[in-house]
C-alpha cells in the first residue's frame, strides 16, 4: 500500500485528526524517478488512536515501529516523527505530528508498540515534550535533576551541576 | 604508611633505603582499578592483552577500588558517572594514584564543545597524576604513562619536603 492509499483509508476512518488535507512530501523526485519519503501529519491527541487502527487492520498491519525521534522546527513547534513498517507485507510509512512550545503534550503510543516505551521517554527528557498516558515518564538519559532539555535549539547549558563545572 | 609519611624532619642513610624499599614495591606492583568508560577502554585491553602485556610491569587489573593502587580513567566521562568516579577514588586506599588516558578524561576531547552531559576532564573531579594525550591514546603510549607514573613513585620519600627559601 502506498502512503495515498493509507491516507485515503486514515481520512474515511478519522477525517478530523488528519491535520493536513493531503500527503506531504519533502521535496520533488529526481530524474530517477526517486522520491523523498512522503508522510502523513496527524493531531497530537489522536496519536494513540490512530496507531491502534493502523497496526490491527488486515489491510495495513503496521506492527513494527522502526523509529521514533523528536524534532524542534525552531518556529515554536516541536514534534515527533515515527517511522512504521509492516512485516506482514512489506510496506512502510511515515506519520508526524506537531505540537506548540506553549503546550508540548502528544499522546503516548507505548500500547501500540512496546518500543516506544523507552523512545518516548527520551523525548520527554531531550525535548521536553510531555507523553500522555505513558507508564513510566522520567528522564532517561540525564540525570533526574538536570534542567533543560537538551536538544531544543534554545537551550543554554547550566553552569554547575552538584558543584560541577558543566561547560568548558 | 599514613603514620610514617612524611613525619621525618631529615633525611638520613635508614630513611632513604626505607624510601628506596617502599617506592620500589609500591611501583612494581601497581594493581590498576580498570575503569574502561569508552574507546580508551579498547585501548587498555590491547594493552593487558599478550602483544602489549601491561602485566610485565606489575600492573594486574582489579575490579574493585579496595584492593587497587591505580586507576585508569579511561574514556568519555559523563557527568553522571562523574559522581560514581567521586565515590570509588575515596574507596580506594592510599598510597592511590590516577592516570587519565585519553583526550576525553584529560579535558573533555571531541565533546568540549557541545557536549552538555561530558564532563570536560575527570580532574574536575579527582585528582590525576598524569595525563596521557591522544584519541586513542596507542598501547605503547599507555605503557610511558604507565612508566612515567612510576618514575613519579621513585622520587617519593618519607621525609618531610623542604620548601626553599628565598
Amino acid at each position: 500500500m502506498t502512503a495515498q492509499e493509507v491516507f485515503t483509508v486514515l481520512k474515511a476512518q478519522f477525517g478530523d485528526a488528519l491535520t493536513e488535507e493531503k500527503i506531504s512530501a519533502a521535496g520533488g523526485s529526481a530524474a530517477v524517478g526517486y522520491a523523498l519519503q512522503e508522510w502523513i501529519s496527524i493531531a497530537p491527541e489522536k496519536t494513540k488512536d490512530i496507531c491502534f487502527f493502523l497496526r490491527d487492520d488486515n489491510e495495513m498491519q503496521f506492527d513494527y515501529l522502526s523509529c521514533l525521534s523528536g524534532v524542534d522546527y525552531n518556529n515554536g513547534k516541536l514534534g515527533i516523527v515515527y517511522h512504521l513498517f509492516s512485516m506482514v507485507h512489506k510496506h512502510k510509512l511515515v506519520l508526524k505530528t506537531l505540537c506548540t512550545k506553549d503546550h508540548p503534550h502528544i499522546q503516548s503510543v507505548s500500547e501500540v508498540w512496546g518500543t516506544a516505551n523507552w523512545h518516548e521517554r527520551e523525548v520527554f527528557d531531550l525535548f521536553g515534550i510531555t507523553i500522555d498516558g505513558h507508564p513510566d515518564l522520567r528522564r532517561i538519559l540525564l540525570p533526574d535533576d538536570w534542567v533543560g532539555n537538551p536538544l531544543r535549539k534554545d537551550y543554554k547549558v547550566q553552569e554547575f551541576y552538584h558543584g560541577i563545572k558543566v561547560p568548558y | 604508611m599514613g603514620l610514617l609519611d612524611q613525619q621525618f624532619e631529615n633525611d638520613n642513610v635508614f630513611i632513604t633505603s626505607l624510601d628506596g624499599l617502599f617506592n620500589w614495591a609500591r611501583l612494581s606492583s601497581l594493581w590498576q582499578m580498570q575503569f574502561g568508560l569508552a574507546c580508551c577502554a579498547i585501548e587498555m585491553m590491547a594493552a593487558s592483552a599478550s602483544h602489549f602485556d601491561s602485566m610485565r610491569f606489575g600492573v594486574i587489573p582489579r575490579a574493585t577500588p579496595r584492593q587497587t593502587d591505580v586507576m585508569f580513567v579511561a574514556g568519555t566521562v559523563t557527568i553522571k558517572m562523574a559522581q560514581r568516579i567521586k565515590r570509588l577514588y575515596d574507596q580506594m586506599a592510599e598510597p592511590r594514584y590516577v592516570i587519565s588516558m585519553g583526550s576525553c578524561s584529560n579535558c573533555g576531547g571531541p565533546y568540549w564543545e557541545h557536549g552538555y552531559s561530558v564532563l570536560k576532564g575527570v580532574d574536575r573531579v579527582i585528582p590525576v597524576d598524569v595525563y596521557i594525550p591522544g584519541c586513542p591514546p596507542r598501547p605503547e603510549a599507555l605503557l610511558e604513562g604507565i612508566m612515567k607514573l612510576q618514575e613519579k613513585i621513585r622520587h617519593e620519600s618519607l621525609a618531610k619536603k623542604k620548601s626553599i627559601a628565598v
